[in-house]
């Protein structure tokens, strides 16, 4: 079935036909209207779960732990401000390896104060030990919301999973999105499976225990381990959801025209579909220009991304966030998986779109003349400034 | 006494053998852990009421009721006293430790 609708709805659908057991949210701009969507599919009894008002985000995790620890499916939803306000209980989540799945609208921090669409959210929680995926589309959202669950759980995985999707630009925006069968996602998303950490009353647990300086290490080393090793099973799901649905994302990472480029701009997000476009258009004119979709960011790509821009003679990054101070996180993390090629790219860190700013088709189209020309530029480019820097 | 054994701790010998996060089978004891006491209270059971008073404001629940007269786990018992503070016929008297 199709159904137009916007992000937020798209994302309240997947929640659905993922059949988590409890929900416990506190409303964000502009993540709202997916939380209320969902408590309106409780109310009129199409999504049997508990719906939990709690006071705050740090609570709508807390409780989500709860739910997770005594192996039931958990989900929640939060943006910007909340996102930093329930912080601390993410490597907590992390840590005690709960497969909890939440959705994060991408919206700026304050200050100045700031409703709409960037990525500086979530790029705090890199070090969260969550995955990250961010998804270009509302479709791409909904469908990311089953797959989620089903790579967090997977026993070689255990670990929580944000689903990133831009404020406004995709939460508010309406398209046509295709919704799944529920018995086709039901074959695809099998219930949970009760795992060794998980408690019941005959089998009483002790969750979040101490690991001083004598055993912590290990701890941190086997979480890192599965996080990396999770790259299989998000590429796997992914396949096998193609087979299931008929959609694929590529996994990590999607490639548009990078194959013969000498140019590629890596994006995140919704910027995505502006950058094909812009891509398809420069094509026309005979100009090798390419395109790199970074879907995930936790786990990160490195090894796939050397692949894929071995032979590239300049890649850009677009980054909507600043890691003040310095330039673009995701610009950080790209250079530094590039810096083991033989031959290293130049690159340029093309910032943006930070407090929900516009990114024009002509931005873009700029960026790949100016990483397209021999002349000198500044490392880190802003882009769309209304005036003179 | 119906209190959790101590456990042998086996270290892991390798990442795969340590817990997937951190959670672990509760009444997992693998040390005693008594050596903050200064004082330990000693229950004159012959004086004991029975009102179990102790037994329900002790912080650490190693008074045990389970048998006729109720019994101190001395390898949990910190010592704090709250026990013969709250006990109104004064049958617990704190005693210095001797080492």
């Amino acid at each position: 079935m199709r159904k137009f609708i916007s992000g937020n709805d798209a994302v309240a659908e997947g929640v659905r036909l993922a059949r988590p057991h409890v929900i416990s949210a506190y409303p964000i701009t502009p993540q709202t209207i997916a939380v209320e969507r969902l408590s309106e599919m409780v109310e009129d009894g199409s999504l049997k779960a508990e719906y939990m008002h709690v006071e705050s985000e740090h609570s709508a995790m807390a409780a989500a732990m709860g739910v997770s620890s005594v192996g039931a499916r958990a989900f929640t939803a939060t943006s910007s401000q909340g996102l930093l306000y329930m912080a601390e209980c993410l490597p907590y989540a992390s840590g005690a390896r709960m497969p909890i799945v939440m959705m994060n609208a991408n919206r700026a921090i304050a200050t100045p104060w700031n409703i709409y669409g960037d990525q500086m959210d979530s790029m705090f929680l890199l070090n969260s030990g969550w995955i990250q995926v961010y998804v270009e589309d509302a479709q791409e959202a909904l469908d990311m919301m089953i797959q989620a669950y089903k790579i967090a759980e997977h026993p070689q995985v255990l670990a929580p999973m944000m689903v990133n999707l831009d404020g406004f630009v995709l939460t508010h925006t309406y398209e046509l999105v295709e919704i799944p069968e529920q018995d086709k996602v039901d074959a695809f998303l099998p219930p949970i499976q009760m795992s060794k950490q998980v408690m019941a009353l005959d089998d009483p647990k002790s969750l979040c225990i101490s690991a001083g300086n004598d055993f912590n290490m290990e701890f941190k080393i086997k979480q890192e381990r599965d996080l990396q090793n999770s790259v299989s099973v998000i590429e796997s799901v992914d396949h096998e959801f193609h087979e299931a649905f008929g959609r694929k994302y590529h996994g990590m990472m999607e490639c548009y025209k990078t194959e013969d480029a000498d140019v590629v701009l890596i994006t995140t997000g919704s910027i995505t579909g502006t950058t094909r476009i812009v891509v398809d258009q420069m094509r026309a004119e005979g100009k090798k220009v390419g395109l790199l979709k970074l879907r995930y960011l936790r786990p990160f790509p490195a090894e796939q991304l050397r692949i894929a821009l071995r032979d590239v003679k300049h890649v850009g990054v677009l980054d909507k966030n600043i890691s003040f101070g310095y330039e673009g996180t995701i610009f950080t993390n790209v250079n530094s998986a590039l810096s083991s090629l033989d031959t290293v790219p130049k690159t340029t860190n093309y910032i943006g779109g930070l407090g929900g700013r516009d990114i024009t088709k002509g931005n873009i189209e700029e960026a790949f003349e100016q990483m397209m020309s021999s002349d000198h530029h500044d490392k880190i480019q802003y882009m769309n400034v209304r005036c003179e820097q | 006494m119906n209190r959790p054994k101590l456990k042998q701790w086996q270290e892991p010998v390798n990442i795969d053998a340590y817990p997937v996060g951190s959670t672990c089978p509760s009444d997992h004891l693998t040390s005693i852990n008594a050596g903050w006491r200064t004082y330990r209270p000693v229950i004159d059971t012959d004086k004991c009421v029975m009102c179990l008073r102790c037994f329900l404001l002790c912080p650490d629940g190693v008074i045990d009721k389970s048998g006729e007269k109720l019994v101190i786990d001395y390898d949990y018992c910190k010592g704090c006293g709250i026990c013969a503070h709250e006990c109104k016929p004064g049958c617990i008297e704190m005693v210095k430790e001797e080492k």
